[in-house]
C-alpha cells in the first residue's frame, strides 16, 4: 500500500493498453467498433478466468502449472459423463470433485512436502494429462454433448450484444477481487505472500490455507473449461501441450502481480488481458504471421518481467523462502 | 439240394465279391477326392513365418484422435493376425521429443518405421538415417520433403485444390468472393502443401479476395474459433471458409453459428472422413468436406507394412507413393458415405 497509484506496474499497463488500443483505434481500419471490442473481450474471456486463478495462488507465493491439465481433463470428464448419460449433477460434481482432489495433492506436495510449487505442480499437471490420454475418454477431443446444452450458455450467445463469455469473466472477477480483498481467507493469502513466517506468527495456519489457493485455482480452471467447452463446441484435451500455461503467466505477471508473491489482485488480471488481447486481436486483423505474434508476445513477456524486477526489486525478506 | 445250396452260396460270394470291390472302387476313388480337397498352400508356411520376431514402430504427432487411433488399430490388427510385434511411441505434439524417438529407434533397429511427420523439415535426416541403418520407413498422411521406403496419405495438394474449387464455385461473382484461410502450424504439411493447392486454384479465380490466412497453432478449435470470430466481425459478408481440419473447425463453425450466418458463409474442411465430418455436414457445421478415407488409408498402410516385412532389397531401393484416392462428401451424399467409427476398422 506505500506505492500509492502512481507508475506501479499495473497503471504502467493500463497505459500501454491505453497507447496500444488508441493507436489501433486511429490506425488500423475496422478495429474500433463495438463489435470488434466485444470480439476481443469474448476472445480472451478464458485467458482472463484461468489468470484470475493463476493471480490467487501467485499472490499467496505458489505457481500453478497444473492449471491446463485441471482444465482439460476434469471438464473432458464432465463432457464424458454427460455423454454417455449421467445426469448434469453428477458429471459436475464427479468433475469437480476430481479437480479438488488433484489440487489437494498440489498443495499437499507444496505445503507439507515443501516441494517448490514450480516442480510439484509441473509435475502434477503433467500426471493428471498423462492420465487423461492414457485413454480415459475415446478421443483427445471430447464433443459438447447435447444433455449439457441447459449449461452451454456459458460460452455462447449474448445479452445485449454483449457474449455471456465475458460475463463469466467479470462475474470471476469480481468474486476473486472480493473473495481476496474482503473475506478473511483472501486475506490471509496475501500476508502468506508477503511474508509466510510473519504470518504463522500471526497465526495464520500457513499449510492449510496453500492448499486452499491450489483448490480455489483448480475450481476457476474447471469453471474456464466449460467456458471453453461451450463456446468452442468440444473440449481438445490436447491444448494441455501447447503453450497456453505461459499465456496465463503472461497476463498475470504482465497486469502487475508480482511473482514474488503478496501483490496485485483481480484489477492486474483484468489490464493484463485487456493488453494481450488489445495485441492478438490487432494483430490478427492485419493478418500478421502466426511466428511472428509469438514473437511479440514473448517479448511483451520480457518487456513485463524485466519492468517487474524493476519495480518490486527484490530484497532480502522476499527472496526466501518459497520464491519462485 | 446240394447243388443248390452251392448254387445259393455261389451266387452270395458273387454278389459279396461286387459289394466288395464297389465298396473298394469307391473308397479309393473318394480317398483320392478328399486328398485333393485337403492340400497345403505352399506359401503359408513361409508368410507367416517371415513376421516372426519382426517389430514395427509407430510415431504419431498424437494419439488419441479419430486417424491416429484408426491407423493404430489397423497395424494393431494386423500384428495379431501375422504375429509381428507392434508398438505405440507417441511424440504427444513435440517435435523434439519425436526426434528423440526416431534417434533412439535407429539404434534399437526395428524393422519398420510407420511416421506421421509434424512438419515438413524436422524428421527428413533423421529418416534417412534410419533407412541408412535398414530400417524400412514408411510416412504416413504427413509428409517430409524427402521420400522414404513409403508414403501413403492424401495428396495434400490435390485435397487444397478441391477445397479451392468449391469455393470458387460457390463464392462467385453475385457474391463479395471474400474468403478466409485457416492453416495449421506454419510448417507442417497439412499447411504447406494444402496452401500450395488453395493457391493453384485461387490465383486463376480473379474474383476471390483473400482477406486473412490465419494459423490456428496446432490445430486449435478455440484459435479457429477466435479468427474467424475476428474475421466475421471486420467482414460481415464473408462468402467462404478453407479450413483446415474437421476437428479444428468444429471451432470456426461454432464462430460462425454465433454470428448468426450458419448457411450463409460456405466452411469447406477436411479429414478423415469419421463420424464427426457426417455429423458437421448433417447439423450444418460445414458445407464441403474431403475426406481422406482412414479406412482405406488403413488398408494401404497394411499391405505396405507387410510388403516391406517380405522386402529382401536393400532398403532404399524402392520407393512407394500410395496417394489415398480423395471422396468429396457434401450435404446431399452424407448418407451414402461410411462415417466410420473405430470399431469399423480391420
Amino acid at each position: 500500500m506505500k506505492r500509492g497509484i502512481v507508475f506501479d506496474q499495473q497503471m504502467i499497463v493500463f497505459l500501454l493498453f491505453a497507447v496500444i488500443f488508441i493507436a489501433f483505434s486511429l490506425f488500423l481500419p475496422g478495429f474500433f467498433s463495438i463489435g470488434n471490442v466485444v470480439t476481443l473481450l469474448r476472445t480472451e474471456s478464458v485467458l482472463g478466468i484461468l489468470g484470475l486463478g493463476m493471480a490467487v495462488v501467485v499472490i499467496g507465493r505458489g505457481i500453478d502449472l497444473s492449471m491446463i491439465a485441471l482444465l482439460t481433463v476434469p471438464t473432458a470428464l464432465v463432457l464424458s459423463l454427460a455423454g454417455a448419460g449421467y445426469g448434469l449433477g453428477l458429471s459436475l460434481l464427479a468433475g469437480l470433485g476430481v479437480a479438488a482432489a488433484v489440487a489437494v495433492l498440489n498443495g499437499i506436495l507444496v505445503a507439507y512436502a515443501e516441494i517448490p510449487s514450480l516442480f510439484a505442480t509441473l509435475a502434477v499437471g503433467i500426471g493428471l494429462a498423462g492420465v487423461g490420454q492414457s485413454g480415459l475418454f475415446e478421443y483427445d477431443i471430447v464433443p459438447w454433448p447435447k444433455s449439457l446444452d441447459t449449461i452451454a450458455w456459458l460460452g455462447r450467445g449474448d445479452y445485449w450484444g454483449i457474449p455471456y463469455s465475458v460475463f463469466a469473466f467479470a462475474a470471476a472477477a469480481v468474486v476473486v477481487g472480493t473473495f481476496m480483498l474482503k473475506t478473511r481467507p483472501g486475506l490471509f493469502i496475501y500476508a502468506i505472500g508477503d511474508n509466510p513466517g510473519a504470518a504463522r506468527i500471526a497465526g495464520i495456519s500457513v499449510r492449510p490455507m496453500m492448499i486452499f489457493q491450489y483448490v480455489i485455482s483448480a475450481i476457476i480452471s474447471v469453471f474456464a473449461g466449460l467456458v471453453l467447452a461451450a463456446s468452442a463446441n468440444n473440449m481438445d484435451t490436447r491444448i494441455f501441450n501447447l503453450t497456453w500455461i505461459y499465456d496465463v503467466i503472461l497476463v498475470v505477471v504482465l497486469g502487475g502481480v508480482g511473482l514474488s508473491g503478496g501483490r496485485g489482485g483481480a484489477l492486474n488480471v483484468v489490464v493484463g488481458t485487456l493488453l494481450i488481447g488489445t495485441i492478438i486481436n490487432g494483430m490478427t486483423i492485419m493478418n500478421i504471421s502466426y511466428e511472428v505474434q509469438n514473437l511479440i508476445k514473448g517479448v511483451v513477456l520480457l518487456i513485463a518481467i524485466s519492468l517487474d524486477s524493476v519495480i518490486n526489486p527484490r530484497n532480502e525478506e522476499t527472496a526466501q523462502q518459497g520464491d519462485i | 439240394m446240394r447243388t443248390r445250396k452251392s448254387g445259393i452260396g455261389r451266387k452270395m460270394l458273387k454278389a459279396l465279391a461286387t459289394v466288395a470291390s464297389v465298396t473298394a472302387v469307391l473308397a479309393s476313388g473318394a480317398g483320392k477326392v478328399l486328398a485333393q480337397q485337403s492340400m497345403d498352400d505352399p506359401a503359408r508356411a513361409a508368410y507367416y513365418q517371415q513376421f516372426k520376431g519382426k517389430r514395427v514402430v509407430f510415431v504419431p504427432v498424437f494419439m488419441g484422435l479419430d486417424l491416429t487411433e484408426g491407423w493404430s488399430r489397423a497395424m494393431k490388427l494386423q500384428s495379431e493376425r501375422l504375429g509381428y510385434q507392434y508398438e505405440v511411441r507417441n511424440s504427444n505434439f513435440n517435435t523434439a521429443a519425436g526426434a528423440q524417438t526416431l534417434t533412439s529407434l535407429i539404434s534399437e533397429k526395428p524393422d519398420v518405421i510407420v511416421v506421421q511427420n509434424p512438419d515438413v523439415t524436422s524428421y527428413a535426416k533423421l529418416l534417412q538415417k534410419a533407412e541408412a541403418a535398414g530400417i524400412h520407413v514408411i510416412q504416413l498422411n504427413m509428409k517430409t520433403n524427402t521420400l522414404t521406403y513409403g508414403f501413403v496419405g492424401a495428396n495434400v495438394v490435390q485435397l487444397g485444390e478441391l477445397q479451392a474449387e468449391a469455393v470458387v464455385k460457390k463464392c462467385g461473382p453475385s457474391t463479395s468472393g471474400k474468403v478466409l484461410i485457416l492453416d495449421g502450424p506454419p510448417t507442417s504439411p497439412f499447411s504447406a502443401y494444402m496452401q500450395y493447392g488453395y493457391d493453384n486454384v485461387l490465383k486463376k479465380a480473379p474474383g476471390i479476395t483473400v482477406v486473412s490466412r490465419q494459423s490456428t497453432g496446432d490445430y486449435e478449435s478455440a484459435k479457429a474459433k477466435s479468427i474467424t470470430q475476428v474475421v466475421l466481425q471486420q467482414h460481415p459478408d464473408l462468402c467462404g471458409v478453407l479450413g483446415v481440419w474437421d476437428n479444428t473447425d468444429v471451432g470456426t463453425a461454432a464462430a460462425i453459428k454465433e454470428a448468426g450466418k450458419t448457411g450463409k458463409v460456405f466452411v469447406t474442411t477436411s479429414g478423415g472422413g469419421g463420424a464427426v465430418s457426417c455429423k458437421g455436414l448433417e447439423d450444418g457445421s460445414w458445407d464441403f468436406y474431403v475426406s481422406y478415407d482412414v479406412p482405406g488409408q488403413a488398408r494401404d498402410l497394411t499391405d505396405l507394412v507387410s510388403a516391406a516385412l517380405q522386402d529382401k532389397e536393400k532398403v532404399g531401393t524402392n520407393k512407394i507413393v500410395l496417394y489415398t484416392p480423395l471422396i468429396s462428401y457434401t450435404k446431399d451424399n452424407v448418407k451414402e458415405q461410411s462415417c466410420w467409427v473405430l470399431d469399423n476398422i480391420h
